[in-house]
């Protein structure tokens, strides 16, 4: 057995001259043991008699030094012995560090990996107090890593705050920069570090502002920023209330909005009509004429939502125009609605159809139109805020519920919808026209006329 | 209006600041600080996130405004002229002792400045180009700044910020210009992309002269980059990927961020109040990705979209979506295929196909070895053939979709 004893936790020149001689050897991993400090401690070891390496028997890859310089940073005591099983493996087969699906070679680039975020959160988590001493201001930082990086790490600050004097104070080691040098000193404590910075209350006040409660994100925070370093972070006191506080400030800028609009609802309604006419978010602009958008006072109570529009109103550009639209004036006039004080609009707005010959035929809109229309309704409803939104057959059905349903389970009821106001589903006054039978369809008149005075009932 | 003490002003012009998602410190020539004189400050490939806020951004810059007056009513925005909020103004030197004094605690990288329009564009742009210059001619500050330019600015001042900056940024705010008519009815999208257009040609011009004279000013050297809205306006993802495509190659942007529409206080009437999914904008960003890093192109991911709703799936990436739909393409064997068809397989990142094609050198890989490589073996196996594994094929399964996207949907904490 022999004992190599490495002058530090990140000796790296130690541990390569050893590992250049051992390895020349040949000595197998399993007769070293790696420690540190001048005495060997493995009390069964003999001193280890190291031949003077000759470099020219020993070449590996420069991929390995590369690994090697950051693995040997890493704090698993085994670090040594894992490098030093992969150099001799390197000596048979110098590919091998190529292989990445090795499992020796993954683990140690994982190792690798695990400190280089460590010198990068170290760059990023560091937070200095001044304080002031006889030479003027001073920047101390108490700092806590995971692996041994302080002395790899130096260079960075020294290049950053090349003109200020500052400090590092880790558990393992002190580093100190006088504007000119670099010094080291044994690991210190929390203590012998600043307590605080007037500063801090500064730079709380720009953390806690640049937060946006409305997108709470807590598990991308902690992957980046895991609890470890919060406590020598200043800022981090603050996410306890910022995370509690933020589903409270957005509903209440949310209700705020909703409560007072600012501007002027009636010409935001006409920007939007004008948004909408240029719309191809399905393809059912190509063939059809135009957007035939909603209609109706912006102030309006009740919205009524059909499914899309016809061949006149594709023409006409204005929404229940046809035939439907015709059979939905009678039954509003018979159900005591005042017809211009309603707002009309459609599921979809543009008419999908098939040609016949020279006639086009209504066909109706599938899940995907639905729902690419869904946008328009949806912009319709935060300008107008109808307390009741009645929708007319199944199509519209799908639009304000967000889900197929079977009308005659759902008519006649209000329902509450999940964005405010009430909803009512009841049939499409195209149906009526459809019937054959003329009693029958009588009776469905009085049915839709009666779920007409309910919605509007109900909606008050 | 009283005088407001610095905090006060810190928490109003930072409160109007955020709403740009834009925070990257990164791409940028490297400078450091040598010891003697007063320079600060040092900057080096990779950006560094000093803090992460609870809404999962990183917080690497001092991201503030001038001041959040402004003439402009553009909807969407905080500071519009018809908003309610409070307004504040911070004077260049209180802007520059706030950046050397975090800047010196290790808290930033450097300063993000933008602002609101007061007096006119020119005035504006002055006030954040003098901002600037103190901080690196004064200060000799070797920190990031990254400054927005405002729309309308002369162009010799946008010039001049170029010259200060590391990158320089204005942004398109809405997807289509139907969009921007509607909400920010004073920009006008010629005028933005004009703006690009001049800063794309000065880091060009320069860095040309760059290479001839060693002494010639470097522009910009981060490069530009600009923000969009997401959905504020009627752009389905399908037209925001053909559009974000339209800009990298028009204008060399560096980035295009992208920014879910968010509920402001003092919404205006014409906003939606509700804000679309964090997700959406998270799959926009996955879509960015495969265009920057996974060689797709525009037209590729856009196949990605649903055809009928021209949307990216909220509840599956838009790689594996792609996948999906061409599963003809797959599986691809792990030991033959091309760099390119390798970084088509669901699950696969750059670093696992740039381990496959090394170790493939060397020897012919299983699937243990893939699963090595790979955050998750499971939802990489259908997609690929190893030396001991070959799926059944793709097309024939019809369960394909359930077996492969996540099982847990994502909340929406606050769908409003």
């Amino acid at each position: 057995m022999r004992v190599i004893a490495l002058s530090a936790e990140d000796d790296f020149e130690g541990w390569r001259d050893a590992a250049r001689a051992l390895a020349s050897a040949r000595v197998p991993p399993s007769e070293i043991v790696w420690q540190m400090g001048e005495h060997p401690a493995d009390l069964f070891g003999d001193e280890a008699v190291l031949e003077p390496a000759t470099p020219a028997a020993l070449r590996v890859p420069r991929a390995f030094l590369d690994l090697a310089q950051s693995v040997i940073l890493h704090s698993d005591p085994q670090r040594f012995a894992l490098l030093y099983t992969l150099l001799a493996g390197l000596i048979e087969a110098p590919k091998r560090i190529e292989d990445r699906a090795d499992p020796l070679v993954r683990r140690l680039e994982e190792m690798a990996k695990q400190v280089r975020r460590d010198i990068h959160k170290m760059r990023a988590f560091v937070r200095f107090r001044e304080i002031a001493d006889d030479a003027g201001p001073r920047f101390v930082a108490w700092f806590e890593p995971e692996h041994h990086i302080v002395r790899a790490n130096a260079r960075f600050f020294m290049d950053r705050f090349a003109n200020m004097r500052w400090s590092i104070l880790t558990p393992e080691l002190s580093i100190h920069w006088d504007g000119e040098t670099l010094s080291e000193a044994p690991g210190a404590s929390r203590a012998d570090a600043p307590s605080g910075d007037a500063i801090e209350d500064v730079w709380k006040t720009y953390y806690a502002s640049t937060f946006n409660p409305a997108r709470l994100k807590t598990n991308a925070m902690l992957k980046e920023m895991p609890r470890r370093y919060w406590k020598n972070m200043p800022e981090t006191a603050l996410i306890g209330e910022l995370v509690a506080g933020a589903r409270q400030r957005e509903i209440a800028m949310v209700q705020t909005a909703r409560e007072s609009l600012g501007g002027n609802i009636a010409g935001a309604w006409e920007r939007l009509r004008d948004e909408a006419m240029g719309c191809t978010r399905c393809h059912l602009y190509k063939h059809a004429a135009q957007t035939v958008f909603g209609e109706g006072p912006v102030d309006a109570r009740m919205m009524f939502v059909g499914e899309q529009p016809g061949d006149q109103e594709d023409l006409s550009g204005q929404p229940f125009v046809g035939p439907a639209g015709q059979m939905f004036d009678r039954a509003m006039a018979d159900a005591g609605i005042d017809r211009a004080a309603v707002y009309v609009t459609n599921a979809v707005k543009h008419f999908k159809f098939e040609q016949r010959g020279k006639r086009r035929i209504h066909a109706r809109p599938d899940a995907g139109e639905i729902s690419a229309c869904r946008w328009w309704y949806a912009q319709e409803r935060l300008l107008l805020r109808p307390e009741m939104t009645v929708a007319l057959g199944a199509t519209a059905a799908r639009q304000i519920l967000g889900k197929t349903v079977t009308i005659s389970a759902m008519r006649g009821r209000a329902i509450d919808l999940p964005e405010g106001g009430v909803g009512w589903v009841t049939i499409h006054p195209s149906f009526l026209l459809r019937l054959p039978d003329k009693a029958r369809a009588e009776e469905e008149y009085a049915l839709f006329v009666e779920d007409l005075k309910g919605a509007a009932r109900a909606g008050k | 209006m009283a005088q407001l003490d610095l905090r006060a002003k810190l928490a109003i012009l930072a409160d109007a600041a955020k709403y740009d998602a834009s925070c990257a410190s990164s791409g940028t020539a490297k400078r450091k600080s040598a010891p003697g004189g007063k320079g600060l400050g040092s900057t080096e490939g990779m950006g560094i996130c000093h803090a992460y806020a609870p809404d999962g951004r990183c917080i690497s810059l001092l991201k503030i405004l001038l001041t959040n007056s402004c003439v402009f009513d553009c909807h969407y925005c905080i500071n519009r002229k018809s908003s309610n909020v409070r307004r504040a103004r911070f004077t260049p030197e209180e802007i520059v002792d706030l950046t050397l004094n975090f800047y010196k605690r290790n808290y930033i990288e450097g300063l993000f400045l933008s602002s609101g329009i007061i007096a006119t564009p020119d005035y504006t742009m002055e006030q954040i180009v003098r901002v600037a210059r103190l901080l690196r001619e004064e200060h000799d500050f070797r920190g990031y700044i990254h400054l927005k330019t405002i729309p309308d600015a002369d162009p010799e001042l946008v010039h001049q910020a170029g010259l200060y900056a590391d990158r320089v940024s204005i942004n398109v705010e809405l997807p289509t210009v139907a969009g921007l008519t509607r909400l920010a009815p004073e920009k006008s999208a010629p005028r933005i992309e004009g703006a690009m257009r001049d800063v794309k040609s000065s880091i060009e011009d320069l860095r040309d002269a760059k290479k001839r004279f060693k002494s010639a000013p470097r522009f910009a050297p981060a490069g530009q980059s600009t923000q969009m809205i997401v959905g504020a306006d009627a752009a389905t993802d399908g037209d925001i990927i053909r559009r974000a495509a339209g800009l990298y190659g028009s204008f060399g942007l560096r980035r295009v961020y992208y920014s879910a529409f968010s509920p402001i206080p003092d919404a205006s009437a014409v906003l939606p109040l509700q804000r679309p999914p964090l997700m959406r904008e998270h799959r926009l960003y996955q879509s960015d990705w495969l265009m920057r890093f996974y060689e797709y192109q525009p037209g590729e991911v856009a196949q990605a979209t649903d055809p009928a709703t021209g949307m990216l799936p909220l509840d599956i990436d838009p790689k594996l979506a792609w996948a999906l739909r061409f599963r003809e393409r797959f599986p691809v064997d792990v030991n033959r295929a091309s760099r390119e068809a390798l970084l088509r397989v669901p699950g696969l990142g750059v670093k696992a196909v740039d381990a496959i094609l090394a170790t493939r050198r060397w020897r012919r890989l299983r699937l243990a070895d893939v699963a090595r490589l790979t955050v998750s073996i499971a939802k990489v196996r259908p997609f690929l053939i190893a030396e001991d594994w070959r799926p059944v094929a793709l097309a024939e399964k019809a369960d394909l979709r359930s077996l492969v996207a996540p099982r847990r949907e994502q909340l929406e904490l606050f769908a409003a």
